[in-house]
Order: C-alpha cells, then sequence, then structure tokens
C-alpha cells in the first residue's frame, strides 16, 4: 500500500505570518521566536533581532511613550512596506513601552523568508525605521533625574540607506 | 469640547498630560489653538507647538500642514514632538 504524502507547501499557510505588538510589560524574546519560526513551516531562513535597554553611565531607567492611535498603526504600515519590499514569509515585530531597566528587552524583530537576503534586510530595515521614524518618545532617568532624549543625527542617515 | 494631548516633552513643558478647550464657535484653527494654549496654558508651550519640527494629529490623522487645522467639538488634537525613535 502506498503511504499518502503531502508536500509540506501544501500544507503551509499561503497568507504572510504577521504579528505586530506593543507589550507594556517584560517580555522574554525567546518566548516569541520559537512558536514565530513554528508558524512559518518552509522557511528557509529565520533572522532575529533583539535590542536591550544599554547599561550607558548612570542611566538608571528608560521610559518610553506612545500615541496609541499613531503608534501601532504606525508599525503596522511599517510591516506592509517590509512586505512589499522583501519577498518575506512572516514578520514579527514587538515593541516595549512604559519603564525599563538597563539590559531590559525593548525591541524584537523577526523575518522568515525563503532566502536570507530578505530576511536579513527586512529586519535591518524594519530597525532603522523603527529607530527613526515610530512614534515614540524616550525619556532616561539619570541620578534620579528624567532627561529627554533628542532624535540623533545617526538615526537619520541611518534611514537614508533605505531610499532612492 | 475639543481635547489636546501633549506627548513627550510637551507634556513636561504644559505641565500636564492633556486639556480640554472650548470654542466659543464651535472650531478651533491654528491661530486660536496657540492663542488658547498661551493664554490658557502658558507660552513656553505655545512656541513649542509653533516649532516647525512638531507635528499635529487630528483623531489619529496626521496633518500634512498643521496650519490647515480645523478641530471641532469631540475632536482630539495630538501635539507630537519629534521622536525620539525605539
Amino acid at each position: 500500500m502506498r503511504s499518502r504524502y503531502f508536500p509540506p507547501s501544501l500544507a503551509a499557510d499561503p497568507v504572510p505570518m504577521r504579528d505586530i505588538r506593543l507589550l507594556d510589560q517584560m517580555f522574554l524574546p525567546g518566548t516569541l521566536i520559537g512558536p514565530f519560526t513554528n508558524a512559518n513551516p518552509g522557511l528557509g531562513g529565520v533572522c532575529t533581532f533583539v535590542g536591550e535597554v544599554r547599561f550607558d553611565d548612570g542611566v538608571e531607567a528608560l521610559e518610553l511613550t506612545h500615541y496609541e492611535p499613531l503608534t501601532l498603526p504606525g508599525m503596522h504600515a511599517l510591516a506592509d512596506r517590509a512586505f512589499a519590499r522583501f519577498t518575506l514569509m512572516g514578520l514579527l515585530m514587538v515593541h516595549r513601552v512604559g519603564m525599563m531597566r538597563p539590559g531590559e528587552p525593548i525591541v524584537c524583530v523577526s523575518a522568515a523568508a525563503l532566502h536570507r537576503r530578505d530576511a536579513i534586510d527586512a529586519v535591518d530595515f524594519c530597525m532603522d525605521h523603527l529607530k527613526s521614524a515610530a512614534w515614540f518618545w524616550k525619556r532616561e532617568k539619570r541620578a534620579g533625574e528624567w532627561h529627554w532624549i533628542e532624535p540623533r543625527e545617526q538615526d537619520h542617515s541611518d534611514l537614508a540607506r533605505w531610499q532612492g | 469640547m475639543i481635547r489636546v494631548v501633549y506627548l513627550g516633552k510637551l507634556a513636561d513643558i504644559a505641565g500636564k498630560p492633556e486639556s480640554q478647550f472650548g470654542a466659543s464657535d464651535g472650531e478651533l484653527d491654528w491661530p486660536d489653538l496657540v492663542e488658547v494654549l498661551r493664554n490658557h496654558v502658558n507660552p513656553a508651550i505655545s512656541e513649542a507647538v509653533e516649532d516647525s519640527r512638531t507635528r499635529v494629529a487630528v483623531n489619529g490623522e496626521l496633518l500634512a500642514d498643521k496650519t490647515y487645522l480645523v478641530a471641532k467639538h469631540g475632536d482630539e488634537v495630538a501635539l507630537l514632538p519629534p521622536v525620539s525613535g525605539g
């Protein structure tokens, strides 16, 4: 008797998998990346970036504020652009808001694709745009005092990499 | 009433996260808003919103040019300073 075989490509969901979230509590990137990878059967590569709050001298805490009507829709619009620009199977984009301590994860972007270049470039693209153009305002606490963080020139030059 | 939300350091400058303003004829345009902020909040916030880098959204829609603002009763106007990024 012949065994029945279903190729994985037929079982895979043809709709790109997208998981875009804002979280106001500490998260463990590992608990997101495993399920995300499993949700993209047949992938050729997955690339993940995790950003953490740096141990900069004297920084006791970092606070990120956002504006609900703009921030999450803005992340979805960025995901739309990533899907349009790269050949992706899935995209995970998770960003913290609220109060964080040095060493805590602040952002996790993971892209799954058939080919590595799409996965790696999509993560790089999303990170450059999150760093410079996403609707977040940051302030850090040093010696018990809060200081707003102004936009950095570097963030704008990072963005310019993707223009033209 | 029109709800005005101050984001980022604008909340520090205003000294509060938001304000509610009434408009005698039901509408508030950009010069009205700048004046209301100067007279009813403080001069520093009205200067900060006039900074060319400060953007404005009405009910979650970003205005291409904030000077075309027309806010009506029940609207939420967000004042958005330059982002510091994620």
